[in-house]
């Protein structure tokens, strides 16, 4: 184990985490705009927005995110779409987790809707009073344990932006491999970072669950 | 032939948990051939000392003897898994929730166990399975697996597949306690079949009729002693302790309503 | 620039012999993966704590980082060590470590959860523990998690993309190198994806035959 090696390049994987959270932050932000989107299409009314919906999570869940990535990136330009590695990186895995969080989403709200959604209707509340006040409370709190599945996934996920030269955590690591060949203390030194994160964010979910499940 | 010793001893047996005491000093011996029912309220030690004549419920004190061998000797660790595992290939045990191996065929639940730790052949497997499924009657489902069954089917599978040991000594843990009264009796049946082939038995039940029509001895056991045996005739008709003529009126009553 | 899919054709032999490829990688890492759970989950349960410890640090190491980054390890790691593996066996290992360590989860879970009536039974016959773990408690706990094995199995296939940037010449390299020549990304990626799309509905449709085969053991 090199201590001396590690000591003198943390400061560069300390600045490649912060890239790391913020394309967690973000890819996951679009993820859930694009799962609630989804969800509710899946769950629509109207065929053809049903027909969208799965048409959206089954595309985007059956092709690998690293493919969506350089689809978007690599061929993006071909059909007007100018973007720079970093936002495509932000697009495409958010959009490629929002298929993953729409079924998140659609499972827990369909665990509510039998007979709570009923006995709302009996009452006289429309359908979507019904959605809004009695079936999408308690669907939040079933959504956010396994949500943090999708999110703890995100985070790790976020790795694949390397392949697009985007300087996070992982493309750090393969660098400094590169560079020093020491892959071990490399390894062991982004690893560290992507378990901290992962650690924070867990603890904050299970918290937020705990709390909701309280009330 | 004549024996100097009883077929299975149990010497002392006391089993205690933390503070609370199972067996209290219990000292029992069926003969070769005998049927024994051990009968008495829950709690009152009795499935647990059936669990020790195999060391499953391993006791705290006292032993157990089976055709001279003592089962529950203390040994180092590897050569008493070696000395248990041979001693329970001669004592079969039949579980009120059956334990049926559901991944595993009717065939291949009865032949498992000969196959693994006798080394008989396929054919010879076979030929095992065929036998004791045609004894409980099972024969027919063969290739059938557990989840196909019904309790009754599934408990007389339980029975062939302890049979297909050649045990010297068969152990009924409340074998028809888990099903539906109509399906109680194609078990008994079975178990009636293993009494008059002079199977040695030890079966803990609280079906009184069955203990009475088939059973040498009764033991009636409350709060881990034995408070009572002898004959079904004896301990049904004229019991002598008070604890005894306590739980049959309670139980006898219930089975004359059933009438 | 327009797209122009008449490119495709030209490169059609060398994509499917990248789907083949991504098949192959998957297979073999789908049953590395396999075993290797049950293997890490009976070190989990059962080993001595001296060997215990390092395999639930080294688990908690791998379900913590990027499949990406373990990659790089192992590609590089083995390098360092003076080990020439091909860049395929290299991408099997990986994806297989990986992916064992998500089913060791599921399958320690399952173990702890069969029946105790079922040791007992096991070992009342004359079994000795490890024979009846064997015989009867692993394959039940196998058979309890094969959904979510399944579903493991098809993160994987789509993860079988990542070890094109170690060199494996999948399906995704495939399109690399014909896109090299081309430079027309977006067609062979979009082909590359509609590949990807076929191959996941076939293992879909091969899961759920295996799924509808052990319900009668249950």
């Amino acid at each position: 184990m090199d201590v001396d090696l590690i000591l003198r390049v943390y400061p560069y994987f300390l600045e490649a985490a912060v890239v790391t959270i913020e394309l967690s932050v973000l890819t996951i932000l679009l993820g859930l705009l694009c799962g609630a989107a989804g969800a509710w299409a899946r769950l629509s009314r109207f065929a053809l927005l049903r027909f969208a919906g799965a048409a959206y999570v089954s595309v985007f869940r059956g092709t690998p995110a690293l493919i969506q990535l350089f689809l978007l990136y690599f061929g993006g330009p071909q059909v007007g779409i100018q973007l720079d590695a970093f936002e495509a990186g932000v697009i495409g895995l958010g959009v490629n987790i929002g298929a993953y969080m729409t079924e998140t989403m659609r499972g827990a709200i369909v665990a509510v809707d039998h007979g709570q959604g009923e006995a709302a209707r009996t009452l006289g509340l429309s359908r979507a009073q019904s959605f809004r006040k009695v079936v999408l409370p308690q669907a939040l709190r079933l959504m956010i344990r396994p949500l943090g599945v999708n999110i703890n996934a995100q985070i790790k996920g976020t790795a694949l932006v390397a392949a697009i030269s985007v300087v996070e955590l992982t493309y750090t690591a393969q660098r400094y491999i590169g560079s020093t060949y020491k892959p071990f203390e490399m390894f062991l030194l982004a690893g560290v970072l992507y378990l901290i994160i992962i650690t924070v964010v867990g603890k904050g979910i299970s918290f937020l669950d705990r709390r909701v499940r309280l009330q | 032939m004549t024996e100097t010793r009883p077929f299975v001893e149990i010497r002392h047996a006391k089993k205690s948990y933390g503070s609370l005491e199972v067996l209290k000093d219990i000292s029992l011996t069926v003969d070769r051939g005998e049927i024994v029912a051990i009968i008495g309220p829950s709690g009152s030690g009795k499935s647990t000392l059936l669990r020790a004549i195999n060391d499953l419920d391993p006791l705290t004190g006292g032993e157990v003897i089976l055709d001279g061998t003592q089962v529950n000797k203390a040994l180092p660790h590897r050569q008493y898994e070696k000395h248990i595992n041979q001693m329970r290939q001669q004592i079969g045990m039949v579980f009120q929730h059956f334990n049926l191996f559901p991944h595993l065929t009717v065939r291949d639940n009865v032949v498992m166990a000969p196959k693994l730790l006798k080394g008989i052949s396929e054919d010879a497997a076979q030929k095992l399975a065929e036998e004791q499924l045609a004894h409980v009657g099972m024969l027919e489902r063969i290739d059938y697996y557990p989840s196909q069954l019904s309790g009754g089917q599934k408990q007389r599978v339980a029975i062939a597949r302890a049979l297909a040991m050649k045990p010297k000594l068969m152990l009924f843990d409340e074998a028809t306690s888990a099903l539906d009264p109509e399906l109680v009796e194609e078990v008994n049946q079975v178990m009636k079949t293993l009494a008059q082939e002079h199977m040695t038995m030890i079966i803990v039940t609280h079906e009184m009729e069955f203990a009475a029509d088939v059973c040498d001895r009764v033991i009636f056991m409350d709060g881990g002693v034995v408070v009572e045996e002898g004959p079904p005739s004896i301990v049904f008709q004229n019991p002598t302790q008070p604890r005894t003529r306590d739980f049959l009126r309670k139980h006898l009553s219930q089975y004359e309503k059933e009438k | 620039m327009g797209l122009d899919f008449s490119v495709v054709p030209g490169f059609a032999d060398a994509l499917l012999l990248g789907v083949l490829w991504t098949i192959a990688i998957t297979v073999a890492a789908a049953v590395l993966s396999f075993f290797g759970g049950i293997l890490l989950a009976v070190i989990a349960l059962y080993a001595p704590l001296l060997v215990r410890l390092p395999f639930r640090f080294f688990a908690w190491l791998f379900m913590g980082t990027p499949l990406l980054l373990q990659l790089f390890l192992i590609y590089f790691g083995l390098v360092e060590l003076g080990i020439d593996l091909p860049a395929f066996v290299a991408g099997v290992i990986g994806l297989g470590l990986h992916f064992a360590v998500y089913n060791s989860e599921l399958i320690q879970t399952a173990i702890v959860a069969v029946d105790r009536g079922q040791m007992e039974a096991a070992r009342t016959l004359g079994l000795s523990r490890g024979q009846a773990l064997v015989r009867v408690v692993i394959p039940q706990a196998v058979r309890d998690v094969i959904p979510p094995i399944g579903n493991n199995m098809i993160a994987l296939l789509k993860d079988s993309a990542l070890v094109s940037v170690i060199g494996v010449s999948e399906l995704t390299l495939s399109a690399q190198l014909a896109i090299g020549r081309t430079y027309r990304p977006f067609e062979f990626y979009a082909v590359a994806a509609v590949l990807y799309y076929f191959i996941n509905l076939g293992m879909e449709a091969v899961l759920r035959r295996i799924e509808r085969r052990t319900q009668l053991s249950r």
